[in-house]
């Protein structure tokens, strides 16, 4: 059964020399998607990517990344809307590249789909009451 | 038959006055007429929520013992500096002011997490705020520095003086440069990406007054979940600017300064805002009660977003360069479909103010005056209209001579 997940991979500094993507493509045969990415040799990275392929595959890939000591997590965890300082003025919409913050009419709400969410980030600073926190 | 302020605010103390939004009012008129509206509804209330630079705090701090006079010192709080230029411990807090500390643009775009407005809203919703002033020390107040915690409670006064609020009408922000561009309008995307504005339209205060008929000095209001009063005209009043066949101007026009006690505000209508690339801000609440005293005002307030235009600004060049080239004026009907057309291109529209809160100040003022809690005001002065000549003009450009040191 073919499967597809966003997931955000926590690299620990000793993993940031791996050629890690290559194989999870070479050797497990999955494809890849890079959505964002931040790795620095000898830190600590980060990299959202969409990830799909053969279950059993994609189940052995996520095995061998715990191996390595790479921490995986489902990506909607990873930026939240914080309803209660939200304003709902939209000053986010304008930024969102996916639409996953839209201006609901006729209620003038600003609602957040974080299935559509890329987490490319740019709603954060661009919120004027810090309503938008990115949770690594 | 027209009205008078009394006779409404007698049905006011009754219980028996009817009160509608201006949102609410538009489809009354719409429906019934302005005659029939003028007879039925007695009060239209209007909202706003958006950023509004032009706002501060004045406060009180009670004398220490020795005495300290910061008037000629220096004054913090959170680190963030107050003008101190007045009488020994009277502050005037900014919403802009930022702490000396703060890197601002030096790496861009900056952040600029907390300034002014955010102090406002750490001692609104009563969180402590830390004092650090220094003073040169006088015979009668000879101490010289000074720190200590305090919270809006242990201030003697503490009321928000806004010298430009509530703007009539508001540019729609566009930027055709190649890159992106970060502004008080928010952040703008390159080659006309994105098309930012920010009032209220239909609902905002001085759209439903546009000749200023009962709104002026003295009026009370709406501001920041308490009670205020407007003041005086705010800076950079244009009442004289175009308007359009149903009067509403078609540009920024007029302004309103204005003042109310913090103490009695709330942590959901004044917020501090920080706008990337450009600075910290405070984000006011403010709404106005309308009296419908004849049919001419009730038509006023009748008017919706399709019959009020707000004029497209390059905030990439003509904003910057102070030039008053304007792209085209679009509806707020247009702007708050989602989308507008400039140049031929469709340009998504997104607002900094936040209609969903503008409704909400609208309702709450209107809860208000339905449970007698609120009575309207004549005002004790008319605000200068359009036939007042005044203007806003540009700075002066007389530079120094630079050889010639004299004052």
């Amino acid at each position: 059964m073919e499967v597809s997940h966003k997931v955000v991979l926590h690299f620990p500094p000793t993993a940031t020399g791996q050629p890690v993507v290559y194989r999870l493509s070479r050797e497990y045969g999955l494809v890849f998607n890079i959505l964002r990415a931040s790795i620095t040799p000898q830190e600590e990275g980060l990299m959202v990517l969409e990830l799909s392929g053969e279950e059993a595959d994609y189940r052995r890939a996520t095995d061998y990344l715990q191996e390595m000591g790479i921490q995986i997590q489902p990506l909607v965890h990873d930026l939240r809307k914080d309803e209660d300082r939200c304003t709902d003025c939209g000053a986010c919409v304008g930024v969102c590249p996916t639409q996953a913050l839209v201006l609901e009419r006729p209620s003038m709400r600003v609602v957040f789909d974080p299935e559509e969410c890329v987490v490319c980030g740019e709603c954060v600073p661009c919120c004027p009451v810090g309503a938008m926190e990115l949770q690594f | 038959m027209p009205k008078t302020l009394e006779e409404i605010n007698e049905k006011i103390r009754k219980g028996d006055v009817v009160v509608v939004t201006a949102e609410e009012m538009v489809e009354v008129v719409a429906e019934k007429g302005a005659k029939a509206a003028a007879e039925s509804i007695d009060v239209v209330t209007t909202g706003t929520f958006g950023p509004m630079c032009s706002s501060g705090v004045m406060v009180n701090l009670g004398h220490s013992r020795p005495r300290i006079k910061l008037g000629g010192g220096q004054a913090r709080l959170n680190r963030v500096p107050a003008y101190a230029g007045i009488a020994a411990v009277d502050l005037y807090l900014g919403a802009t002011a930022l702490p000396d500390e703060d890197p601002r643009n030096a790496v861009f775009p900056g952040e600029f997490r907390y300034g002014g407005g955010h102090v406002i809203e750490d001692l609104v919703a009563g969180r402590r705020v830390l004092l650090e002033a220094t003073a040169y020390g006088t015979d009668c107040y000879p101490r010289r520095e000074v720190s200590t915690w305090l919270t809006l409670e242990d201030l003697n006064e503490a009321y928000l003086l806004n010298p430009r609020n509530a703007y009539q009408n508001y540019n729609v922000a566009v930027n055709s440069s190649e890159r992106t561009i970060y502004t008080y309008m928010g952040t703008l995307q390159p080659r006309l990406g994105s098309a930012n504005y920010c009032s209220a339209g239909q609902l905002s205060p001085l759209m439903n007054d546009p000749h200023y008929r009962t709104i002026g000095l003295g009026t009370r209001i709406f501001l920041g979940g308490g009670v205020g009063y407007v003041v005086w005209n705010g800076t950079q009043h244009s009442p004289a600017l175009e308007r359009n066949e149903k009067g509403v101007p078609t540009g920024g026009a007029g302004t309103l300064a204005v003042l109310g006690d913090l103490k009695l505000m709330s942590d959901h209508w004044l917020m501090g805002a920080s706008f990337r690339g450009y600075g910290a801000t405070l984000i006011v609440g403010l709404g106005i009660p309308i009296p419908i005293l004849d049919e001419e005002i009730a038509a006023q307030t009748g008017v919706s977003d399709a019959d009020m235009l707000a004029p497209v600004v390059d905030y990439s060049s003509a904003y910057p360069e102070r030039k008053a080239d304007v792209i085209v004026h679009v509806t707020y009907a247009d702007l708050k479909s989602g989308s507008i057309e400039v140049g031929g291109q469709t340009v998504p529209a997104t607002p900094l103010s936040s209609y969903r809160r503008a409704r909400e100040i609208a309702e709450t003022l209107k809860g208000w005056i339905g449970k007698a809690e609120f009575e309207l005001t004549a005002p004790v002065a008319p605000l200068p209209g359009a036939d007042s000549g005044q203007a806003m003009g540009p700075m002066p450009n007389h530079p120094p001579d630079p050889a010639r040191q004299t004052r």
